[in-house]
């Protein structure tokens, strides 16, 4: 099964289970979605529940907070979290406040789905990891299933919650292969997931990165370095006792993050450890993220802007340097 | 203006409709010496020389349909039946508020009466009204959706997409623009190339009619009979209402952009001067039921500032609750 498959197999489960559940969003019903994830739903549930959007962001992703409203439970996919930018305005003043300025009245039960990340030479309007921006916003939830049983379960804990979620699929993981662990049916959006148990240092991560984590984490076992990787799977609100648990047991942190560092998820999370487990630290946290530019499309430019486990290898390295340690 | 009047009015209709308009009048009068007195803060947007628009389209509506309404939204919350009281709340940011004093005068909700708040995003709200009206057709409602907006949202890309979008899906949208002509201090006319409102409407497609603003009974006929094609599942449509402010366009507007001359004309005119006017004049209402109705009025709005000056704060401690729906325990 692949994550593409998983996220299918996760909207095909929704829309039988409750007749609530609906998929809009630009080219999902003919066209088969834009990375082919719901391909044949259209065939199967109609041209009612899987409906097709013009281009218009706002407008269809401000329709998935009033159908939300109005009792139904939208599945807004948008293409990419770049073209989210045009519906901004929906998300952060709408979706994010009328619970909270309605006091208390309203709810906004929506999932939208949104392509992020990097790593197919799609340049600077179709490359970025903008989740980190959201994950500012009182009033959502951000979720990041990087695995292929989060990508196969957390849709459905996400419309179970009465309150907007927006789950980021990274581009690249669609095509992954794996597997369902046997026996599980369904996941939560609340707890980080220890994807590599370790002692010396603990690599904090989400989405495709976390595969890069896991890469440098065996290169690093070969040199007798034993490295935690903790998925955050939640990037709103921040799994702390996950992360601190984990930092005070290793004392050393490292996290990689596909955004940029500044002003970033990454500095958000650096606080929280400093913040929170200042004095179980042997080494001050260090940060592997995207180079500061607007993501360039040359194959050579694109990977040395993101990060990868040469980077996160030696920043390892590094910050066991700092305590005389490893 | 398109619409036929409807036959001359009983006299219970006709002081149904002037009672509620002197409600919003007596509240907005209020609400000004109010904010004078630094006891409403934040922005304040008042709705006098409007009030035709709200009172004769929620009398035209149906009690199951939704409303979206803007940040000039006292009328349409008053004339949806929103207790004064709960709103005079709002205002002073109290507990006891429709909105337990998180959204202030600019965003007033009631769940239980279809009240989907005054959105201050101009235009922000016509996308949510496209998705209300299409959870209602999935769910085969009766109701429909009816979403107000200004002269000045027409030039957001939300407007063009929402509408678009309704008539792409004929999704049960009434769409009321209340052209008062001035987007804060900007004339339509210095924004926009097409100045008719209507024009652009059936451009997607939806029946379009210019309305008398001012004129409640007109006001009413055309809700009345856009809704019941609308509710029919004849697709969306838009009533443009052509009305004026008659106060500044908030607190802090100093009205350098329009001569008083051009306020006068309209206040002749206005929606209140001329019902009691036409009312007086078939012998429907005398002085004394007209100076009964403005007494009720001041006599509600009395109450209800009381009820606001009595109400407990929110407690602090409370601050963060509602940011995420609270689930049943």
């Amino acid at each position: 099964m692949t994550y593409r498959d998983a996220v299918h197999e996760a909207l095909r489960d929704a829309l039988q289970a409750d007749p609530r559940v609906f998929l809009m969003g630009e080219d999902v019903g003919r066209y088969g979605g834009s990375y082919a994830v719901s391909k044949g739903l259209l065939e199967e549930f109609g041209p009612e529940r899987i409906r097709d959007t013009p281009l218009s962001e706002s407008a269809f992703v401000g329709a998935g907070i009033g159908a939300a409203l109005g009792g139904l439970r939208p599945i807004v996919e948008v293409m990419t979290v770049n073209f989210s930018l045009l519906a901004l305005d929906q998300i952060v003043n709408n979706a994010a406040t009328l619970s909270h300025m309605s006091g208390g009245q309203l709810s906004v039960p929506l999932v939208i789905r949104l392509a992020t990340g990097a790593g197919r030479q799609l340049a600077a309007q179709h490359s970025h990891s903008l989740e980190g921006w959201y994950a500012h916003i009182p009033g959502l939830r951000i979720c990041a299933p990087a695995t292929i049983e989060d990508a196969r379960f957390m849709l459905a804990a996400a419309l179970a919650c009465p309150d907007p979620v927006l789950l980021f699929e990274h581009l690249y993981l669609y095509n992954m292969e794996g597997g369902v662990p046997p026996g599980l049916e369904r996941v939560d959006l609340e707890h980080a997931a220890i994807r590599r148990a370790g002692k010396d240092v603990t690599l904090i991560t989400y989405g495709w990165s976390l595969y890069k984590c896991l890469t440098a984490a065996e290169a690093l076992a070969a040199q007798g370095i034993e490295a935690e990787v903790l998925d955050l799977r939640t990037l709103r609100p921040l799994d702390d006792a996950a992360i601190m648990a984990s930092v005070r047991r290793t004392r050393r942190a490292v996290i990689v993050d596909e955004g940029w560092r500044s002003g970033s998820l990454s500095a958000e999370l650096t606080t929280r450890i400093v913040e929170q487990a200042f004095y179980d630290l042997e080494a001050p946290v260090a940060r592997v993220c995207t180079a500061e530019v607007p993501v360039p499309y040359a194959k050579h430019l694109e990977d040395a802007a993101l990060p990868g486990p040469a980077a996160i290898e030696a920043a390892v390295r590094s910050v066991l340097a700092r305590d005389g340690g490893g | 203006m398109s619409e036929a009047h409807e036959p001359a009015p009983t006299r219970e209709e006709g002081l149904a409709l002037l009672r509620e308009m002197l409600r919003i009048r007596a509240f907005e009068d209020r609400c000004y010496r109010l904010y004078g007195e630094m006891k409403i803060r934040g922005f304040l947007h008042l709705y006098n020389g409007e009030e035709a628009v709200a009172v004769g389209t929620m009398q035209a509506l149906e009690p199951s349909d939704a409303i979206v309404s803007t940040y000039r939204e006292h009328g349409h919350a008053i004339a949806r039946g929103i207790p004064m009281d709960r709103i005079m709340a709002e205002l002073y940011g109290k507990q006891t508020g429709c909105s337990r004093g998180r959204g202030g005068s600019m965003h007033l909700f009631d769940a239980s009466r279809g009240f989907y708040g005054g959105n201050a995003i101009v235009a922000g709200g016509l996308p949510i009204a496209v998705g209300l009206a299409l959870a209602q057709a999935l769910q085969h409602h009766r109701g429909i959706t009816a979403c107000f907006f200004g002269d000045g949202a027409v030039a957001e890309g939300e407007f063009h997409e929402s509408l678009n979008l309704a008539a792409l899906w004929r999704l049960p949208v009434l769409f009321l623009c209340e052209n008062n002509l001035y987007a804060m201090g900007t004339a339509l006319d210095r924004a926009q190339a097409e100045t008719d409102i209507t024009t652009k409407a059936r451009a997607y497609r939806m029946e379009a009619a210019a309305v008398d603003g001012m004129d409640v009974f007109a006001v009413g006929a055309a809700v009345r009979s856009a809704a019941r094609r609308v509710r029919a599942g004849g697709g969306p449509a838009l009533l443009e209402m052509r009305t004026y402010r008659f106060r500044a366009h908030s607190m802090f507007d100093p009205q350098l952009y329009r001569d008083k001359a051009e306020i006068e004309a309209w206040q002749e005119r206005g929606p209140v001067i001329t019902l009691t006017r036409r009312l007086k004049a078939l012998g429907l209402m005398s002085e004394e039921d007209y100076q009964r109705l403005e007494r009720e009025a001041q006599t509600e709005v009395d109450a209800a500032v009381r009820f606001a000056e009595g109400s407990p704060w929110e407690p602090v401690s409370e601050l963060e609750r509602f940011v995420y729906a609270e689930r049943a325990s």
